[in-house]
């Protein structure tokens, strides 16, 4: 699905973003509030319209979305309310405005393989996990350990110690549906 | 879960968004292009990995909602065979032989329990362990070496050690009291369900039962899991070793009723071909004296499901208790309570006669599917179906099931229930008939404490109401175990009954700063700080890990000591010998979840095709995705978000609708049915496992074969009970498509083989011709 996005701006959303008919590539609002309803009930385990704000990250990702944790930290700040709950009415409207302006859109990924290149300045092709480790925990919008553990567990070539980023794309980049 | 508490300032200007890498630049990258390029890496990966979370949920709620669905029609059926065991000795135009058949119940009176397992011969070639009691610790190591290594222990040995516990059993209370101050840590584990890796590795991690480690198990040894036996043998051994260090509450499982559908029964007569129906019997018997509660310190009350708000420790503690056999069967009524004459009411076949309204009810993963309905209706007398699109003249048709909610006293103290029960429904042929329930006699009040203790669950909300998903036990709220906390001068409930992603689950606690947390960390300290924080009233511990699929769950135990203060543990039984990514796991379970999915749409293919063509009067074969989403949502009641799973259900037209045929072409009967009628194959297959429950009460000696005669009485006294119309000539066009042994009888295995789903992905030998819905190899 990432190979339809396009430079100019006009993307095919993502999957898990609201059925777009392809006559018209804009989404329809019904349908938009139907998906960011179906994202946030996942979430709501009292059925009372609430989440927690530590997964509303998880639920805007899913529907599309590609915030930085500075974007996030803007919208939260904008429908929170006090005792660390997000009401889907405050929600609703301001995910739909996001939606619908295609505000967080996603980048293409070949922008990916070139900030992994980035990283690997002698263009060996592979990084070391504990290099990996140290850029994601030390800069920019840093990683706990846990979210390093888990990334090095699914990805590093353990016997020769090494992350093939290559690979790492094929995995993050190919994900049916959702 | 991932945290939003760590982030510089990476604020990016709007014109900067895209931003683009030239060759001069990724050779030396300056310190803020190398920021940019890890703030994009993690954004992609955290994204990815929210995806991931997602899917997982999804997945999750799949298996659940399945699951309970599946548990709401056993009860169904039970309902109605309970119903019709204790008061009917002839049903009109079915003959009496084959309700005295039934009659004779599945608990069959044998004067002699006490078997002589002694006559039973133990062959020279048999390799397994010889057990001699009283069991030592060599007897239990060599049970636990002949298990490992695949290993059967002989008949004689089983019915030995079920002998020898029953004996043991007797002489116990119904609820047990452990104290810490004699021993260590006593380690708490929840449902294991025939997972022997997990009693396996729990042991390993943990250590053995012992003086140093005693155990209190929760509950459901067996069904589901393919070990069962070798589960609870393992159990018992250690029961009947060390007495003082070993408890075992009972489950729900442990029940020969729910042991028919769920696995046991099948397991121990194809493990014992010769001696299995005996060995069940005497499983029956131990089961039902299994005690049905513990108490460590006075302090910590632990039982397999939950409690009520009429749940009462003292009475409980004085009942007999293997008097209740099974949740299944309903106490007995008497004849003169029924009042069939008057009021009964030809049962509708619509296809919104669910229990309940669920449409108004949402998700709540925590608690599982068993939503509590705060506007419960029976259905069964109330056409009122939020489907408007099928409520088809469906005399052909499998109806759902009617409630047959028999649970014998209306729920009590729930002030958002809006009428009072004061009449039961219980469907009798094809109608239904108003019973008047009875003011609840002493063993009914028997029964219920206990199925309350075995079956309840809790839930958010206050009060209590009763647990109409399952069919059994109530939904208790918080108002409730505090209740009985403070009645009892308790301080905790540890629990099982319910699957948990995590193994464990805390709830019904206080809130802290105003904010409940309802998930703890892993890491075990942090679980101690924040136990201190915040108290939880109700533990729910796990202990089958993968119990859905492979990566599904995890499982865990609990450790407690002198000062009270529960600590977990959790593990994960891999069977690959790679360890399975993340990633993967969650592939594994979505598609089996999927699966399972996509054989509930198959079984239900007339109701939702009937439901769509409402939509699709030009018959284009295309409606719109809220069209579809609401027509599967209002035929198949799983509360699933459909709109999100469309994408491995159905195909999209070129104009973005649903191309609803896609969603059947994955599925085909194992073998081609084409003499049977649409429906009637519909109804074998989702019934399926109804019927083999059937015919296994109908097969006493458990031989695998039943008469054609019974198979034909069989079959009519189950489509009058899903009110639907079949004759006999259907039935034996039926017969005669599938290939029978000639001999006048039928082996019903083999016949209920053939009503098996099969995905035609797996058929290798089938030529799939390009990409069907959802056939995507992930």
């Amino acid at each position: 699905m990432m190979k339809n996005k396009q430079r100019s701006g006009r993307l095919v959303p993502a999957p898990g973003c609201p059925s777009v008919h392809p006559v018209s590539s804009e989404p329809v609002v019904p349908d938009v509030h139907k998906t960011i309803k179906a994202a946030f009930e996942a979430f709501d385990y009292e059925s009372n319209n609430r989440v927690d704000v530590r997964e509303i990250g998880t639920i805007i990702y899913s529907l599309g979305c590609f915030p930085t944790q500075a974007d996030l930290h803007d919208l939260i700040a904008e429908v929170e309310d006090q005792t660390g709950y997000i009401n889907l009415e405050k929600f609703l409207p301001a995910m739909t405005k996001v939606l619908m302006e295609h505000k967080f859109p996603s980048v293409p990924e070949d922008l990916l393989l070139q900030a992994f290149e980035v990283l690997d300045k002698e263009n060996k092709g592979y990084l070391e996990p504990e290099q990996l480790a140290k850029y994601m925990t030390q800069e920019g919008e840093l990683f706990t350990q846990e979210e390093m553990d888990e990334m090095l567990t699914a990805l590093a070539d353990h016997e020769n110690n090494r992350v093939y980023y290559k690979d790492l794309l094929n995995q993050w980049t190919i994900d049916p549906d959702m | 879960m991932w945290h939003l508490c760590c982030y510089g300032d990476t604020r990016e200007t709007s014109g900067d968004r895209f931003f683009l890498f030239t060759d001069d630049t990724i050779k030396s990258p300056s310190p803020a292009l190398t920021m940019k390029a890890a703030v994009l890496i993690q954004r992609w990966y955290r994204r990815y990995m929210a995806r991931l979370e997602m899917r997982r949920r999804y997945t999750w709620n799949i298996f659940q909602s399945i699951e309970y669905a599946g548990e709401q029609d056993q009860l169904q059926l039970s309902g109605f065979f309970s119903f019709m065991l204790d008061n009917f000795t002839q049903l009109n135009g079915n003959g009496p032989d084959l309700i005295s058949q039934l009659l004779e119940p599945v608990v069959d009176p044998w004067l002699d329990r006490e078997i002589c397992y002694n006559l039973i011969p133990v062959p020279e070639s048999y390799t397994g362990p010889r057990l001699s009691f009283p069991l030592s610790v060599s007897d239990t190591n060599a049970l636990l070496a002949a298990f490992k290594d695949q290993q059967i222990l002989h008949a004689r040995y089983v019915l030995q050690l079920l002998y020898e516990t029953k004996k043991l059993l007797k002489q116990m209370p119904n609820i047990v009291h452990l104290s810490t101050s004699y021993t260590n840590e006593i380690t708490i584990c929840g449902d294991l369900h025939g997972r022997l890796d997990d009693l396996l590795l729990i042991f390993y991690k943990n250590g053995l039962p012992s003086a140093e480690t005693p155990y209190v198990f929760n509950g459901d040894f067996v069904d589901r899991g393919k070990k069962s036996i070798e589960v609870v043998c393992l159990l018992f051994a250690y029961l009947l070793l060390y007495p003082d260090y070993m408890h075992l509450n009972r489950g729900n499982h442990e029940d020969h009723i729910m042991n028919l559908r769920y696995g046991f029964t099948k397991e121990v007569m194809q493990k014992y071909k010769t001696h299995g129906r005996e060995i069940l019997q005497l499983f029956q018997d131990v089961f039902s004296l299994l005690p049905v509660a513990t108490v460590i310190d006075g302090k910590i009350l632990i039982v397999h499901g939950g409690i009520s708000d009429q749940t009462d420790l003292d009475f409980l503690s004085t009942i007999e208790r293997h008097k209740v056999k099974s949740a299944l069967r309903f106490p007995r009524r008497s004849l003169e309570q029924l009042d069939i004459g008057h009021s009964c009411k030809r049962m509708r076949s619509t296809s919104g006669s669910r229990p309940g309204s669920r449409s108004k009810n949402k998700r709540t993963p925590n608690q599982g599917r068993r939503r509590c309905r705060n506007s419960r209706q029976d259905s069964a007398a109330s056409t009122s179906s939020s489907s408007s699109s099928s409520s088809s003249s469906s005399s052909s048709f499998c109806s759902p099931r009617t409630p047959s909610c028999l649970s014998p006293r209306p729920c009590p103290s729930s002030p958002s229930m809006p009428y009072a029960v004061n009449v039961l429904q219980v469907p009798y042929l094809d109608s239904l008939c108003s019973v008047p329930p009875p003011a609840p006699p002493q063993h009914d009040r028997e029964w219920k404490q206990v199925v309350d203790i075995l079956w309840s669950d809790p839930k958010t909300h206050e009060g209590c109401s009763p647990n109409t998903f399952r069919g059994g036990g109530c939904y208790f709220g918080p108002d409730v175990t505090r209740r009985l906390l403070l009645q009892h001068g308790l301080q905790l409930l540890i629990r099982s009954h319910e699957c948990k992603q995590e193994g464990y689950e805390l709830c019904h606690g206080g809130q802290v700063g105003g904010r409940a947390f309802r998930f703890l960390p892993i890491n075990v300290l942090s679980a101690q700080v924040c136990l201190c924080a915040f108290a939880p009233q109700v533990i729910t511990i796990f202990s089958a890990s993968n119990y859905y699929e492979e990566g599904s769950n995890r499982g865990a135990y609990i450790k407690v000591g002198r000062e009270l203060l529960p600590r977990f543990y959790q593990y994960q039984v891999s069977r690959a010998t790679r360890k399975l990514t993340l990633t993967q796991r969650v592939r594994v379970a979505e598609g089996s979840a999927l699966k399972a999915l996509k054989e509930k749409l198959f079984t239900h293919r007339s109701e939702l095709l009937s439901g769509l063509q409402q939509y699709d009067l030009n018959n284009t074969g295309c409606v719109s995705v809220s069209e579809w989403a609401q027509v599967f949502e209002s035929v198949l009641r799983l509360d699933l978000p459909w709109r999100t799973l469309r994408p491995h259900l159905a195909r999209l037209a070129p104009d973005g609708s649903v191309d609803y045929p896609s969603c059947f072409e994955d599925m085909e009967p194992r073998i081609p049915l084409s003499q049977v009628t649409p429906n009637l194959a519909e109804t074998l297959f989702r019934y399926r496992t109804d019927i083999e429950i059937i015919f296994n009460i109908i097969d006493k000696d458990h031989s695998g074969l039943i008469s054609i005669e019974e198979f034909r009485h069989t079959w009519r006294l189950f489509s009058a009970h899903l009110g639907v119309d079949i004759d006999d000539r259907a039935i034996d066009d039926l017969a005669r498509s599938i290939d029978f042994n000639k001999d006048g009888s039928i082996d019903f295995t083999e016949f209920l083989e053939a009503f098996r789903v099969v995905h035609k992905l797996d058929n290798k030998e089938q030529q799939v011709n390009g990409k069907t819905a959802g056939g995507k190899a992930l």
